[in-house]
């Protein structure tokens, strides 16, 4: 990549020798003023308060009055409360059944949605709809759908579907891990549909000729082929797991008691319903290591990293 | 019409001979159907309950169509200030989209001609990719600290603002990828002509990059538009509610009149669905943003 952008600076310097202005020779790149914007918000909005809350972990504030410093006490206080361990584990558990409900579908989804029959593609158009539905729509009409007296249960008259699945503390968290996976399952077929349209039909051609049946084919060509793309799916699922807020909080709002109550939402409560910002931020830092330990490891694991090689290598 | 153009678009990557040599696949299409009734039956069971009347809804069958349909609870929403909240979304989605992608352009722009030459640029690019891992709620405490302290607490820039950092990182990342595919002589040529940065920027780059373009803002805007955590934290007032937190709002003041509550969800969500019967293609290849390549 550097090669190109310095191979072209002696045919600029012959040129720009003929010129009467002297500024030409700044035009070789455009210079760093041209990403302070960018850099400004980013560092103002994001970088800056992942510092901040570093140093928020450190005081006590209820969010209206000064802010006090409270040395290691929040973090004491934070990593005691079995409250944070529990999220923590709920986190967890959200992180590792969503993958295992919704990388299998996806990826099936994906292959179906790629064939080329006219009714895959009227199926695929209503797939996709729930993507283009905010998270708090979305968690409104489940809980209506769900509604044990007026939803699923009391139409379909079956009684197993009219329990109070919301309501259960039992039951709860995986009600919230099924929307989650009707909110997100079409985002990650889109990107298997995209990633089988990419393998050559020649492979299937030659699997046919020796006599592969689909099972076959489906084993040893597509999931093979798919690979970059599963790492992609399960990138962002992971680390996008763990910033799924808005679909529990109007879902269940943590409830019932703390059986939904994930590291997002105890970090919201703590702090904006429960007025201890200091908590709050230790709870953040903790999301903050989290969430980035995770991508650096994942990236590093997988090589995703070097994004810039995608083309050449294709 | 929608599904005329599914089929006439869509590429056959694979041979003919395959289809036709094989049996129809009876287990692919089972599948297909299955998750078809699990992806639909929500979607119909709101639209159908939007149309019911309060009655109906509480002694018909919830997954029959309304007995006398009704457009009441489209009105009863309207008239609670919808159009205020509809208009507080546009405002806050067009604005963060305009300014995070000419933020973005500037910046790649930047990146790919001088990250060669300039380190400062290419560190510059590390950053955003690391900030591509900073999880958005991790930072709401110090950005509800920032906003109100500037005392822009309840104000739609506290939306637009920190709305505008968080969809850089991605931005920047899909147009840096997408600008590197220019030819460095077309840059060359400008320069010839005695164009500078910001010409070259605005009559070479600009219009290349169109595609990327529209990927960046279609995935920011939908991000946006949907987004509940900043309006959830930033803002208070009614008169400054953008849509999915109207939604939650009025759940908690309509209680029981679900009808009316599943209205407003139709009602949010038609301008999207409007984009998704014009620009499909378009809109599904923002929505994954590049991370299809």
């Amino acid at each position: 990549m550097s090669t190109t952008t310095i191979a072209p600076a002696p045919t600029e310097d012959s040129v720009g020798a003929g010129r009467p202005r002297s500024r030409q020779r700044i035009h070789r790149a455009p210079s760093l003023w041209y990403a302070s914007p960018a850099l400004i918000m980013f560092a103002a909005f994001a970088l800056i308060p992942l510092v901040v809350v570093f140093g928020l972990s450190f005081t006590n504030w209820d969010g209206l009055s000064a802010i006090t410093f409270a040395g290691f006490d929040n973090w004491v206080a934070a990593l005691s409360d079995p409250q944070t361990w529990e999220a923590l584990w709920l986190t967890i558990q959200v992180m590792v059944l969503s993958w295992i409900i919704q990388t299998p579908i996806a990826i099936l989804l994906g292959v179906f949605t790629a064939g080329r029959q006219r009714y895959r593609a009227i199926f695929a158009v209503l797939y996709f709809v729930p993507l283009l539905i905010s998270a708090a729509a979305i968690a409104i009409s489940w809980k209506a759908l769900l509604d044990p007296n007026f939803g699923l249960g009391q139409s379909t008259g079956i009684p197993w579907l009219s329990q109070n699945w919301l309501g259960d503390p039992n039951t709860a968290l995986y009600v919230v891990i099924v929307v989650i996976a009707w909110q997100f399952i079409p985002f990650h077929a889109l990107l298997y549909q995209g990633g089988v349209q990419q393998i050559p039909a020649s492979m299937y051609e030659a699997a046919t000729l020796d006599g592969a049946g689909r099972m076959q084919q489906f084993f040893n060509i597509t999931l093979p082929q798919l690979r970059n793309t599963i790492i992609t799916s399960t990138t962002l699922l992971l680390v996008g797991s763990l910033t799924y807020f808005d679909i529990v909080f109007v879902l269940t709002g943590g409830g019932p008691g703390t059986a939904t109550r994930i590291l997002p939402l105890d970090m919201y409560i703590t702090g904006f319903q429960e007025y201890n910002m200091g908590v709050a931020s230790v709870l953040a830092v903790i999301l903050v290591v989290f969430g980035l330990s995770l991508s650096l490891g994942l990236t590093k694991f997988s090589g995703f990293s070097k994004m810039s090689s995608d083309l050449e290598g294709a | 019409m929608v599904t005329e153009a599914v089929v006439v678009g869509r590429p056959s990557r694979r041979g003919p001979a395959r289809s036709k040599r094989e049996r129809p696949n009876v287990l692919g299409a089972l599948g297909g159907f299955a998750w078809l009734l699990f992806a639909v039956v929500p979607l119909y069971y709101v639209v159908i309950t939007s149309l019911k009347t309060q009655q109906n809804f509480f002694t018909g069958n919830a997954l029959l169509p309304p007995t006398n349909p009704t457009l009441d609870n489209y009105l009863l929403v309207l008239q609670n200030d919808f159009l205020t909240y509809f208009l507080n979304s546009v405002i806050v989605t067009v604005v963060t989209v305009v300014v995070s992608v000419a933020c973005a352009l500037m910046a790649a722009y930047a990146i790919v001609r001088g990250a060669g030459t300039n380190r400062k640029l290419l560190w510059t690019f590390s950053l955003f990719l690391v900030g591509l891992a900073i999880p958005l709620q991790a930072v709401i405490i110090p950005i509800y600290l920032l906003i109100t302290r500037a005392g822009l607490y309840d104000t739609l820039i506290a939306l637009i603002l920190p709305s505008v950092a968080f969809s850089l990182p991605l931005s920047i990342v899909i147009l840096v990828n997408f600008l590197r595919d220019i030819p460095g002589e077309l840059f060359e040529a400008m320069r010839v002509d005695g164009a500078g940065d910001w010409r070259t920027l605005t009559t070479l780059v600009f219009p290349l990059a169109k595609p990327a373009l529209t990927t960046v803002a279609i995935y920011n805007g939908l991000n946006v538009w949907n987004g509940f955590i900043f309006p959830l934290v930033l803002t208070q007032s009614p008169e400054k509610r953008v849509l999915p937190l109207a939604l939650w709002t009025f759940q908690g003041e309509f209680t029981a009149n679900i009808p009316a509550v599943l209205a407003a969800v139709v009602l949010s969500t038609l301008p999207i669905l409007a984009l998704y019967i014009f620009g499909r293609r378009q809109l599904l290849a923002g929505l994954t943003a590049g991370f299809g390549k």
